[in-house]
């Protein structure tokens, strides 16, 4: 299981005293993309934030492995520190905090105004550099922010919220472009170190970033470990009460 | 004219007056003279400890290439003006009534000499302060700085400035109020009256940097000519016994325009009860009143009043408030009053604590509970300033910064 580098064993999750998603279990292997996609409200972000650790998503069973650590107890600056990064979908307004403060935070480093606004002009973000970060953001800003934000932190696992969700077509060519660059496909797949899970509802995203593996989350239960794009007609073709059958 | 400045005569000390701001200080409590002091020609033989005091309130001592002019008063003494600026006046306050006769159409016009027991105390006592003016049309593009340094412990130290930026000038101060280290208590008279001609700009920003047992009661009146600019930077970021002060600027002159920005801290054992108040009595004229204030202790009232009193005014003011874990109270006091059809002023505040979500999205970049929270707490204290001079932006900066440690 060297090859193995997130592991969810029999995860349970509690928000609010309410339990969201009961027992999942989850292998995905460095250098791969998995594809995550389910109804709303299923617990796909869910999920997500508690792989990052974030503090309300209480783990009531189970645990998460990540490079072979037990992280299920450490917090989200540890996760992310140990190479955890997340896109969020609705990140919050962070007044008089800068994209560029950002940016820099991630990067953990000096860096020049130079670089950084080379950084930012990769993303499309240049003139954001000085901005609140995500005050004011139109949807595709924010998903770009989000991306550039990771492309300087660089974690070596990526957790996607819905990266198409509010972004144009023509950004969405942009936001997959991104996404490839901080999942290394660029690189042969022997040799990316990188992986990530995504999620998505309409599969749009995946039109320009390849998934090796698609999962469907029902009520909180992982179902249909598959070929993505597989998964994806299925769900245009009969809907999700096809899923939830199989899951039952 | 007539300042709006809350009576505070009878207030006992200890204890806050019906219209919420504090009770002050009794000014013939403290010694009225103190000894005269030297004059220094050369800034850098000052000892160490006063150039560092004076450097945390923007005031540079050892090279002065990067002002136009330095003024330093030492309680009642200045001791210390030079100007490297044609075309702009500086001297004490006391050298520019006997030079200019026409000073005494300036003199106690922009705030009333009977406003309180602080101003009246300060026409009748020892003054002195500075005098600056620029001549019409006269720019300048370094500032011009001053520091009122209150040295001897016990004294009531009273200040009268006046500032002129004539028609057409531009005109940037940053004076820096602080105290010895050795300062026990202490209290700060400031009276200040600025004159902005028509189509003149005066930026002047202020740093505190005083001691736990200091009060002060600065007392400021602003006149703004047609399309003059004034632009006030107030930042106060250390501890400080109590401060009471409303500047109070009045637009009147078509298309005027004042900004106030304030950045306050409070700590524990502190008051302080700080306002800004803008009449817009000339069509067209325009404010922005901006506050921060962030406490770890102590009391933090913050004021803002806007009157609309002329056609096509524009105001906007925004009291913003953080309370940080270890405690302390803000009362954000936002008002606006309207007098005529066709003006458009509106407010925002809030006070609260750092939301716990921000700093779980700064954590999740890496960053420690403690870094996320100090990078938020940074990025509240940060105020766009239009137009700022980037020397006298740094200097408030610097100030903001140099608290970051205690705040947090």
């Amino acid at each position: 299981m060297d090859d193995v580098m997130l592991s969810v064993s029999n995860l349970h999750v509690e928000v609010s005293g309410v339990e969201i998603l009961h027992g999942i279990d989850l292998t995905i292997r460095y250098g791969e993309t998995a594809a995550l996609f389910g109804p709303n409200g299923s617990g796909k972000s869910t999920l997500l934030m508690t792989l990052m650790g974030f503090p309300k998503h209480i783990v009531t069973g189970g645990n998460i492995v990540f490079k072979g650590q037990d992280v299920t107890g450490m917090t989200v600056d540890e996760r992310a520190r140990l190479g955890l990064g997340i896109s969020f979908q609705r990140p919050p307004v962070v007044r008089g905090v800068k994209t560029r403060d950002m940016v820099t935070a991630c990067l953990r480093r000096e860096v020049s105004d130079g670089e950084l606004r080379d950084m930012a002009g990769a993303a499309g973000m240049e003139e954001f550099l000085d901005r609140d970060v995500n005050y004011g953001f139109s949807g595709g800003e924010i998903k770009r922010s989000e991306l550039l934000q990771l492309l300087a932190q660089n974690p070596e696992f990526v957790l996607l919220d819905e990266p198409e969700s509010g972004v144009d077509l023509v950004n969405i060519a942009v936001i997959g472009d991104l996404i490839n660059r901080l999942l290394q496909k660029d690189v042969r797949i022997r040799e990316r170190s990188h992986s990530g899970l995504i999620i998505t509802h309409t599969g749009h995203v995946l039109d320009y970033v390849s998934a090796r593996t698609g999962y469907v989350m029902i009520d909180g239960r992982l179902s249909c470990g598959g070929d993505p794009h597989e998964i994806l007609l299925t769900i245009k073709q009969c809907g999700y009460e096809e899923c939830s059958r199989c899951v039952k | 004219m007539r300042e709006v400045i809350p009576d505070l005569g009878d207030a006992p000390e200890d204890m806050a007056s019906p219209d919420g701001s504090f009770g002050g200080p009794d000014p013939d409590a403290f010694a009225a003279d103190a000894p005269e002091m030297p004059y220094v020609e050369d800034l850098s033989s000052l000892p160490g400890d006063v150039k560092s005091r004076m450097l945390r309130a923007g005031v540079v001592t050892d090279d002065l290439s990067g002002r136009a002019g330095t003024f330093i008063q030492v309680d009642h003494t200045p001791v210390h003006i030079s100007l490297a600026q044609d075309g702009v006046e500086m001297m004490s306050v006391r050298e520019a009534r006997e030079k200019h006769d026409w000073l005494s159409d300036y003199w106690w016009k922009a705030v009333d000499a009977d406003a309180d027991r602080f101003t009246s105390n300060v026409e009748h006592g020892d003054y002195n302060g500075y005098f600056i003016r620029a001549l019409p049309g006269q720019k300048t593009l370094l500032p011009l700085q001053a520091c009122l340094y209150l040295g001897t412990d016990d004294l009531a130290q009273n200040i009268h400035n006046i500032v002129i930026a004539e028609e057409g000038s531009e005109l940037h101060i940053i004076t820096g109020c602080t105290s010895g280290t050795h300062s026990g208590a202490g209290l700060h008279l400031g009276v200040s009256e600025f004159y902005v001609k028509k189509g003149a700009k005066l930026t002047f920003t202020m740093i505190h940097d005083w001691q736990p047992g200091i009060s002060v009661r600065p007392r400021t009146g602003i006149i703004v000519e047609e399309g003059g600019t004034f632009l006030s930077n107030y930042v106060i970021m250390k501890p400080v016994k109590d401060v009471q002060t409303n500047p109070v600027a009045r637009c009147v002159g078509r298309d005027a325009t004042v900004r106030f920005n304030s950045v306050i801290a409070g700590f524990p054992g502190g008051r302080m009860d700080l306002g800004s108040t803008v009449y817009l009595d000339a069509p067209g004229s325009r404010t922005e009143i901006i506050s921060r204030a962030i406490a770890v202790g102590g009391e933090i009232v913050a004021r803002g009043y806007i009157e609309g009193n002329a056609p096509d005014v524009r105001g906007h003011l925004e009291c913003r408030g953080l309370i940080l874990d270890k405690g302390g109270v803000i009362h954000a006091v936002p008002e606006l009053r309207g007098t005529i059809a066709g003006i458009d002023l509106s407010h925002e505040a809030a006070v609260g604590k750092i939301a716990e979500e921000e700093v779980q999205y700064l954590m999740a970049r890496g960053l420690t509970h403690d870094e996320a929270a100090a990078t938020i707490v940074r990025g509240f204290l940060h105020v766009d300033i239009e137009g700022l001079p980037d020397a006298l932006s740094q200097e408030m900066q610097h100030a903001i910064e140099a608290s970051e440690q205690d705040l947090m």
